[in-house]
């Protein structure tokens, strides 16, 4: 309760903080923040140019030339949001291990930063994945109103498993070298760039013990299939990531007069 | 008291060393590790401060004071004890903490503001009145890369400052900045005060200390070992950091309240300290410009190579007006024999303004008192200037004066 009103009272830093990470990211660059936008919808138009042209697999169940690209799209919006929020809480108290030791604040709110920061970025990207989608004539349909539960789901996962890592990589630093590798790892073991149906029956059960291919289906069948996700299948990754943030928690009040000493 | 601002009880302050990290991690979880190492930094802290108190909080270089201001403003949790603050906490420690280079001074204004916990419409509020105070012109709106560091200092202040806290924390980063800005940044730290907010001072400057504080708080090791008037706490704190081993320090209630702070090794001791008048009467209220002589008499209780006696006049905030030694007046005494008693005498016109004054008087080998200290004493001789034949005039020294009054136009 103590933390909500923290937060609360610290509304006006975090959204500032986002604001600055923005602003001076396209400080002195004459475009400024036309870059925000220029950046997603460069790399979805590489996927979708590059790969139709090279790639141009047919996936069942899908009638475009640029059924892969779109895919492809659809797994790195969910992978990407993954990705940037868990990898940020990784080092989030580590990277503002001065302002932690010098200023009283609500540690809580580094997180919300981060969160805040990468939700933005993840917006543009689906903002530019659906002028592309456009472009090459596949219109979402109403199925993207299951969206948010995608993203709330990817969002508990990533910052609970970031900041329980996070927590600990503030006193054995060598976390915050080996899990980024690792997630280089979880990446492909995740059907973002390869169809889950490539993967042969009798490893599917093993593949789906990564929360993350539940929710990367989810994000296909949505973007891709037009249609719901299947519910069955996010369950257990739900489970995982309140799970894994309930762990967060218990660690930081655990961790929370040690932390600052050794920071 | 229970209308303190600021109360302190009980704090100790350990850093744990588990040998493994891992081992800590897992004592989170319940299991349960002895630490390997426990190190403590701060032991029972205990003091209380009430409002409009400015308390001046010294020590040598890891004696714990940065710990326990951490612990004050709350960065750092207490390993026992609990703070108790009535207020916000400000605190000048680091100034600029936090300013983005690629960020207009306005813009970094905002950020810090809501650092401290401010809403926007609350920064919006104060926002003219931070960029009147940091003065720093049109480049409040360019970016903060383009800032001289005293520019940069400037912002910062004007925005920690821009409301009224309970406790300001002031660390010796205010001696950051021009003359102008100092002066004018104090003032509005004396302004704060006055309106009630505790100030906490920590620095290593005598003057500083003495001049703003009404307590002093001195910590070494980790430990309060006195609290109390500031010029009796800075005393005992030079004492402390001149001598090092095998050395005593004590302290004397004088009859006029004041305190005689004693230290040294003893090789040799001061026996007597007077002030004559030119009949060789010993006097204690001296006019402006008298000439005078202070005789200070030592006995040698071991061979000494080379002794060296210096004296200091201190003003009743105890700011040094002037000092001087036998180093530096070339009368060195050399080989002085255990047994000897030596008279040393300085004359002198006491040009100084009117008031009370102390002479501190130490015994040492060299022409600093860091080497070996024989006898340091502080308060060893008061004396009161009072006015009899100059010109009434007002400041801590008198300038023998030659006025010529003219009309340049006639």
């Amino acid at each position: 309760m103590n933390q909500l009103r923290a937060i609360w009272a610290y509304r006006y830093f975090v959204i500032s903080s986002i604001k600055t990470e923005f602003r001076s990211r396209f400080a002195r660059s004459s475009l400024g923040g036309i870059w925000m936008i220029l950046h997603p919808l460069a790399q979805v138009a590489i996927y979708a140019l590059v790969l139709s042209a090279v790639l141009a697999a047919k996936l069942p169940g899908i009638n475009s030339q640029y059924a892969y690209a779109i895919y492809l799209m659809a797994g790195i919006l969910g992978w990407s949001l993954f990705a940037e929020v868990f990898g940020r809480s990784l080092g989030v108290f580590v990277d503002n291990g001065n302002l932690l030791k010098k200023m009283a604040f609500p540690k809580i709110a580094l997180p919300l930063i981060v969160t805040g920061s990468a939700l933005v970025n993840n917006f543009l990207l689906f903002g530019a994945i659906l002028i592309v989608f456009g472009l090459l004539g596949h219109l979402p349909s109403l199925a993207l109103l299951w969206l948010p539960l995608l993203l709330v789901t990817t969002l508990i996962l990533a910052l609970g498993l970031g900041l329980a890592l996070g927590i600990i990589n503030v006193f054995v630093r060598d976390i915050g070298q080996i899990v980024p590798i690792l997630l280089q790892f979880w990446f492909w073991l995740t059907p973002v760039v390869y169809v889950s149906s490539l993967i042969p029956e009798k490893y599917h059960s093993v593949m789906m013990l990564n929360p993350m291919s539940g929710i990367v289906m989810g994000y296909q069948s949505i973007l891709v299939y037009n249609k719901a996700p299947d519910m069955s299948m996010l369950i257990y990754p739900l489970t995982i990531a309140c799970a894994a943030l309930g762990l967060a928690f218990f660690m930081y009040f655990r961790a929370n007069e040690e932390m600052a000493d050794a920071l | 008291m229970s209308l303190s601002v600021l109360e302190v009880s009980n704090i100790a302050k350990a850093y744990r060393n588990y040998g493994s990290e891992w081992r800590r991690v897992l004592s989170w979880f319940g299991l349960r590790f002895k630490s390997v190492e426990e190190h403590w930094t701060l032991q029972n802290i205990n003091f209380s401060i009430s409002p409009g108190e400015a308390i001046g909080i010294v020590g040598q270089n890891g004696a714990g004071k940065s710990t326990l201001l951490k612990i004050i403003t709350g960065t750092l949790k207490p390993s026992r004890g609990h703070v108790a603050v009535r207020g916000k906490i400000a605190a000048i420690l680091e100034l600029g903490m936090g300013f983005h280079p690629d960020l207009t001074g306005r813009q970094n204004a905002y950020h810090s503001a809501g650092l401290m916990g401010y809403t926007s419409a609350q920064i919006d509020a104060v926002i003219d009145e931070i960029e009147a105070f940091a003065e720093i012109g049109e480049y409040f709106d360019q970016p903060v890369r383009t800032y001289s560091s005293g520019m940069q200092m400037r912002v910062a202040f004007a925005t920690v400052t821009a409301y009224r806290p309970e406790i300001l924390i002031v660390d010796e980063a205010l001696s950051v900045g021009d003359a102008y800005f100092q002066h004018k940044s104090f003032d509005r730290i004396r302004q704060f005060q006055t309106e009630g907010t505790t100030l906490l001072l920590v620095s290593h400057d005598r003057g500083a200390i003495q001049a703003i504080c009404g307590r002093a708080i001195l910590l070494e090791q980790g430990r309060v070992i006195k609290d109390g008037e500031p010029e009796e706490v800075m005393d005992f704190y030079n004492a402390l950091i001149a001598d090092k081993e095998n050395s005593s320090v004590e302290q004397i209630k004088l009859d006029n309240g004041k305190v005689q702070t004693i230290s040294g090794t003893g090789e040799a001791k001061i026996e007597d300290v007077g002030l004559y008048n030119i009949r060789g009467e010993q006097v204690e209220f001296i006019g402006v410009g008298e000439t005078v002589e202070l005789r200070v008499r030592v006995k040698v209780y071991q061979n000494i190579p080379e002794l060296v006696l210096g004296y200091m006049i201190r003003d009743r905030l105890g700011q040094a007006v002037f000092g001087i030694n036998t180093h530096h007046l070339d009368q060195v005494t050399r080989n002085a024999k255990k047994g000897d008693i030596i008279e040393f005498s300085f004359s002198f016109e006491a040009n100084l303004g009117i008031g009370s004054f102390s002479v501190t008087v130490a015994l040492h080998d060299q022409d600093t008192h860091i080497g070996t200290n024989y006898e340091w004493r502080d308060q060893a001789l008061i004396f009161n200037i009072v006015n009899i034949s100059k010109n009434t005039f007002t400041g801590l020294c008198w300038l023998e004066q030659k006025a010529k009054v003219s009309y340049v136009n006639r």
